[in-house]
């Protein structure tokens, strides 16, 4: 990935606004932003970024390519569009974070450790498997993302919510086995292939 | 009144044996005495949801879920896709908007679902369960097949993120939607009107990789409905379900509360007033048992009246 | 001169009767009154009882006091343009402002038959206005200023159909629009810059035979009043003409503000620091060679542009203007655009701390942001130019950050609007904000100055809140950026209101009626010069100029310059001013006729003088809301709390009232008062009555002054009941039963 980020850098040298409205999902609508803070206002985990939306589109703007897509914030967006619905300018914004953390990824660039980017990670891997979602390994395999130790404690700690949503018939045990899938496993898998192809192609990321 | 009928995109939360499989369990209840057929789309598959952007990029995304409108279209063809999913529902509905706003990717989805034998027309509408009861059978048609109103059960109806954003319910505000206070009152319940939480993020998927900042914001959802009086709390979307009934107990560890709050689906209120049984309602598949409806759910319906 | 006949009438309807004894009431008229014919009606706006009271005026009578609602209500079936008319508010200013109780009952009445009293007292007083015979002779209106706010002035008044002169300074019509390459747009879709359209409207002007154009002129000198002003304008040849003008519309525009005042921004340490007018000379050379816009230091190409806003202007310091231009974020768009819409790969960055786009202009904004414009919140600290490149160095508001742009080939000041409002009347000195010293524009030949009065900043007179065109010079209306920042748009529009007032002003003077506030009042001030002790306090404090002193330094009444605000009757100490509608009789009967009960008798009498325009309709309104007050207040509307004579308050005091007050708008910086300065000079008036309550030893808490707004529903009674409990503390009057 590291080879992908030097092609970037190379093609956009001096104008990372250009870069994002060409390489990100919604990008072009970054330039749009009229910086009222309405987004930093309306955020759940505002207080826990370190950018806000309207600071990162302030960021693109200047031109600061390695803060930006090193940034954690992209990753804090918990998708509940309360952004997208109050800005003035109708920005979709949620879009364009999912869009800035999805580069930040293929270049390589984003924060290695950030749990939601594991997580993320693990869901689509773990959905477009079978074509169907896997709940109990996307917990375990979310407990032990860290570690087999860390997992171990994590998966006792919630042995409980467990235990709760096996006896609620919630939980299947027997997923670990085999889980919930389509039939046509390998038409999804050919679809898929084929959709990141064209994406690369498109979005200038194809050798 | 004819027989409606809509091609069911379930999810993988709410199918058997899901983490929201009571949920299901609860609508199959509900459309039965509504006359609603609720057919599945044969071999449907997950959305993507929100969270899983960083591995999918944009257009593997848009291609899972055409891939199920192309389903739709094949084998129930004419019926309206209908997902009781907040997040199937965010997911589906915006693929549908892209696609038709742009040829480009229209075309490009369409070049990737030909590898799957399929075709996208481009034809299909996405809707949400509560969409179906609120604008195809209406609050009055809701109200009539209830034999045990839940009555004196005060009710935070909390709507949360995805069934309310971007696209939300039509004629719906987004600081604050009615529609399910207006889905409590038409089944007899008590909606607390004033339950200011109604619309906060529970922290979704982020409730698996950030706990510590996902249950502050369940700790407010849940202490508010306390603070308005509440017997439960009533939610259209599994995520949310899930989040905020599951926590509690992790909730009180972390800050010292008591947090003992029931959180149920809107279809087992329903099924619930229709008459269902706590099984038929999935009230069984909670951690925190909906006692007050467990306890209408047990009484015997008075003879003639259904 | 025929025979004087009054008439009462004692209306029943809206509740009146059943909480008032009218035949009481009509008795009173008769009896104490001494009215000749009092009838009473059930209904006295209907058509029936309308047609009695016409009847009765065909058989002769003259004056006519009606006691029903407030004067404010039913207008148009009480418009009696024949006959002096006096209203007796019993309805709002009695039974809705009264608790329907039977402990009330006793003291409503008292009030409604007090309140008949003063309306048969007035009527004694009033004569019928017959209107100023001084009546205007030219409906002609004179624009001073050739810029696009005076063209537009001129071809709006000839398409109403009236005769224009127009006088412009410069050689050339347009001015500053004529300078720009493009303007601002100011229609769908609001995308990009479009022709100003200035050479349609000069075509429009100079092809026209109604409109006649001096250029390379000014005013020598302004006289007279709206209807028959003269103007004596200086033409290019040395000599001078007069013209008969009905009103005038003064649209003197601004001066851009200095940007060599701005050397910390680079001005004047490179040509490739330019202000706003200046790019717009660029541009229009680019044009004219075919090129893209150059560098002034050496013709390079221009790739990368940086626009700073606020340059000079919403300064804290006090070194440069503390207000915001309004205009100038809408012509960086602009100017951005130009550059953009040329070639995209031109850099343009706007950095600004706050995007003002009033109105249409965030469609404008949104536009250049798709077209690529960077906007960057940020406040620059400075430019440094070296060579052919500037630094702009600024605080990033956003990061909160030092930041810079450097190589930018051209950077553009917005530096924002200096209004040419003429000499400062009030400080003959003063200097402008660019540091010049003003001349005169109308070179006026009033008593209070030469030039239209200014308000903050230097911009010309406006009554901002209420009525944006008027000046305290009655017939002249300030238009475009003379009286406020503004853009093309605005001052197109102003322009059409302010030519709509001038004709206004100029056809009332026809008639000899007032121009406005009280548009078509006939009453006139009218003052008995034999009384009169020359000292000039009336031609002091007259907010509108209207008077002007002859040699004997005698007062000269200029009716059609006057507004019929009474000012000058409150001012007058020998009380030899008044109007035949409106006088210090009228009020002081009124004050005399209400009857004062003894000092045991727990019943105080508190004068309350409430301005007409405000504090009475709003204690009308706050009746009808249900907001009651106390029975022992009596009200009598005033033009403006200007007109009020100290000999009222006084008069009151001896007659046994046991408190007085007044009520007229806010006054200050953000004045609300319709005639300017009659409630700041009231209040001023009154800081002296201390004196007098002293000699009469008398409590200082007997007279009381408020202000008061229109939306004061809640407050106003609330008012009154406090003050009524502070006459409870003080005490009733000890001069009860001396008058």
């Amino acid at each position: 990935m590291g080879a992908m980020n030097e092609q970037a850098l190379a093609k956009y040298t001096n104008n990372f606004l250009r870069e994002v409205e060409e390489r990100v999902e919604e990008g072009e609508w970054v330039k749009m932003c009229m910086q009222c803070g309405v987004c930093a206002g309306s955020c759940p985990f505002g207080p826990d970024w370190e950018h806000s939306p309207q600071k990162i589109f302030m960021m693109i703007r200047a031109g600061k390519r390695d803060e930006v897509l090193s940034s954690d914030s992209m990753w804090m967006c918990t998708s509940c569009y309360n952004c997208v619905v109050r800005c003035p300018r109708e920005l979709p914004i949620t879009q364009i974070m999912h869009g800035l953390a999805t580069y930040a990824q293929r270049l390589g660039l984003a924060p290695k450790m950030n749990p939601t980017r594991k997580f993320s990670l693990l869901f689509w891997d773990n959905c477009t498997r079978t074509g169907r979602v896997n709940e109990l390994k996307l917990a375990l395999g979310l407990y032990f993302m860290d570690g087999l130790v860390a997992g171990i404690k994590k998966a006792w700690a919630m042995r409980n919510t467990g235990l709760g949503l096996l006896m609620a018939g919630r939980l299947n045990p027997f997923e670990i086995l085999k889980g919930h899938e389509c039939k046509d496993k390998a038409g999804i898998q050919r679809m898929l292939k084929k959709a990141y192809e064209i994406e690369e192609k498109r979005r200038g990321f194809a050798k | 009144m004819a027989k409606k009928e809509y091609a069911f995109y379930p999810g993988c939360s709410s199918q058997l044996k899901g983490s929201a499989s009571n949920y299901l369990t609860s609508v199959n209840s509900m459309c039965e005495t509504l006359d609603v057929k609720m057919t599945p789309i044969p071999d449907w598959n997950c959305c993507g949801a929100s969270i899983g952007y960083a591995g999918s990029g944009e257009l593997a995304r848009h291609v899972m879920n055409a891939r199920n409108f192309a389903l739709a279209d094949e084998h129930l063809h004419g019926q309206d896709v209908v997902a009781t999913c907040a997040a199937c529902w965010l997911g589906a509905k915006e693929t549908k908007e892209k696609l038709g706003a742009s040829a480009q990717l229209m075309a490009d989805t369409n070049e990737a679902l030909k590898e799957a034998g399929l075709q996208y027309k481009g034809n299909t509408q996405v809707r949400h369960m509560v969409e179906v009861l609120i604008e195809d059978i209406g609050y009055e048609q809701l109200g009539a097949p209830v034999v045990k109103p839940l009555e004196g059960v005060k009710i935070a109806g909390y709507v949360g993120c995805q069934t309310n954003r971007p696209f939300g319910i039509a004629g719906e505000s987004f600081e604050n939607p009615l529609y399910l206070d207006k889905l409590v009152e038409t089944v007899g319940g008590e909606a607390l009107t004033k339950y200011e939480q109604k619309v906060t993020c529970c922290g979704g998927a982020l409730a698996f990789s950030e706990p510590e900042k996902s249950q502050a914001q369940i700790k407010d959802i849940v202490e508010s409905a306390y603070d308005q009086g509440a017997d439960m709390i009533v939610t259209p979307c599994p995520l949310c379900q899930a989040n905020v009934e599951i926590y509690q107990s992790d909730i009180n560890k972390r800050y010292g509360t008591k947090f003992d709050m029931p959180v149920a689906y809107y279809s087992q209120l329903m099924a619930v007033a229709y008459g269902a049984t706590p099984k038929q309602a999935g009230l069984d598949g909670h951690i925190i048992k909906p006692t007050k409806l467990q306890e209408i759910a047990v009484k015997v319906v008075p003879t003639g009246k259904r | 001169m025929a025979d004087l006949k009054y008439a009462a009438y004692v209306c029943s309807g809206c509740g009146i009767g059943e909480r008032i004894d009218a035949a009481q009431t009509a008795k009173i008229a008769e009896k104490e009154g001494k009215i000749a014919l009092v009838r009473q009606h059930p209904f006295l706006c209907s058509s029936d009882g309308v047609a009695l009271i016409r009847k009765d005026i065909g058989e002769g009578a003259t004056h006519v006091a009606i006691a029903a609602c407030s004067r404010r209500a039913k207008t148009e079936a009480f418009h009696f343009p024949s006959v002096a008319l006096a209203r007796a508010n019993l309805r709002e200013g009695v039974i809705w402002a009264r608790p329907d109780t039977d402990e009330a009952r006793e003291t409503t009445q008292e009030m409604a038959d007090d309140y008949v009293r003063m309306a048969c007292a007035e009527l004694k007083k009033m004569k019928l206005p017959a209107g100023n015979p001084e009546v205007g002779r030219s409906t002609r209106i004179l624009v001073v200023g050739g810029g696009i706010s005076g063209l537009t002035a001129a071809v709006e008044a000839r398409k109403t159909g009236y005769e224009v002169v127009l006088v412009e300074k410069q050689a050339q019509l347009g001015g500053w629009a004529a300078k720009l390459w493009k303007r601002v747009p100011d229609r769908e879709p609001h995308a990009a810059p479009v022709d100003t359209g200035v050479r349609e409207l000069i075509d429009a002007v100079t092809k026209d035979a109604g409109v006649k154009v001096y250029t390379n002129a000014t005013l020598a000198q302004t006289s007279g009043a709206p209807g028959r002003f003269n103007a004596t304008i200086a033409i290019e040849s040395g000599a001078s003409v007069n013209e008969e003008i009905g009103a005038i519309v003064q649209a003197t525009g601004f001066s851009l503000y200095d940007m060599n005042r701005l050397p910390e921004l680079g001005a004047g340490k490179s040509p490739n620091v330019v202000d706003q007018a200046g790019l717009e000379k660029l541009a229009r050379e680019a044009e004219a060679s075919g090129q893209p816009i150059c560098r002034p230091s050496d013709g390079g190409e221009v790739k990368s542009v940086v626009f700073v806003q606020c340059a000079g202007q919403r300064d804290e310091s006090g070194k440069h203007l503390p207000y915001c231009s309004g205009y100038c974020c809408n012509t960086s768009i602009k100017q951005a655009m130009y550059f953009k819409d040329a070639n995209p790969a031109v850099d343009t960055v706007v950095v600004y701390t706050d995007l003002r786009v009033p109105g249409n202009g965030e469609d404008f904004y949104r536009s250049a942001q798709h077209k690529g414009v960077v906007f960057t919140k940020g406040k620059v600290a400075s430019v440094e130019p070296d060579g052919n490149a500037c630094t702009v160095n600024f605080r990033d508001l956003i990061l909160d950050e030092d930041a810079r742009i450097e190589g930018a080939d051209l950077v553009v000041l917005a530096t924002g609007q200096v209004a040419n409002a003429g000499v400062d009347i009030e400080n003959a000195d003063a200097t402008d904000a660019n540091g010049a010293k003003p001349i005169s524009i109308l070179n006026l030949n009033y008593r209070q100055g030469k030039d239209l009065p200014k308000l903050s900043h230097g911009f010309a007179d406006s009554h901002f809140i209420c009525f944006p065109y008027e000046t305290r010079r009655t017939g002249i209306y300030a238009a475009g950026p003379v009286r406020r920042p503004m853009d093309i748009a605005q001052a197109m529009e102003d322009a059409t209101g302010a030519v709509l007032k001038a004709i206004q002003a100029a056809e009332n003077s026809q008639l000899g009626r007032s121009a406005h506030p009280r548009s078509g009042d006939l009453s006139f001030p009218m003052v008995r010069l034999d009384g009169c002790t020359q000292c000039k306090r009336c031609t002091v404090e007259c907010p509108f100029g209207a008077i002007d002193e002859d040699e004997k330094t005698y007062p000269v009444f200029n009716e059609s310059r006057c507004r019929r605000c009474g000012t000058c009757m409150g001012a007058c100490p020998v009380r030899v001013i008044s109007f035949e509608n409106y006088s210090v009789d009228t009020v002081g009967a009124q004050i005399k006729a209400v009857d004062i009960p003894d000092e045991f008798s727990e019943k105080p009498r508190i004068l309350v003088l409430a301005c007409e325009n405000d504090a009475y309709p709003a204690l009308d309104m706050a009746a009808m809301q249900g907001n009651h007050y106390s029975a022992f207040v009596r009200v009598i509307p005033v033009r403006c709390l200007g007109s009020v004579n100290t000999i009222w308050i006084t008069d009151a005091l001896n007659g046994g009232y046991d408190g007085v007050m007044m009520m007229g708008c806010k006054h200050g910086d953000d004045y609300q008062c319709h005639f300017v300065k009659g409630s700041a000079l009231a209040t001023e008036r009154m800081s002296k009555v201390d004196e007098t309550l002293k000699t009469m030893s008398l409590e200082t808490e007997r007279v009381a002054t408020y202000e008061v707004a229109i939306t004061d529903l809640k407050r106003l009674p609330q008012l009154i009941e406090d003050y009524a409990k502070v006459i409870d503390k003080i005490g009733m009057s000890p001069m009860k039963g001396f008058a």
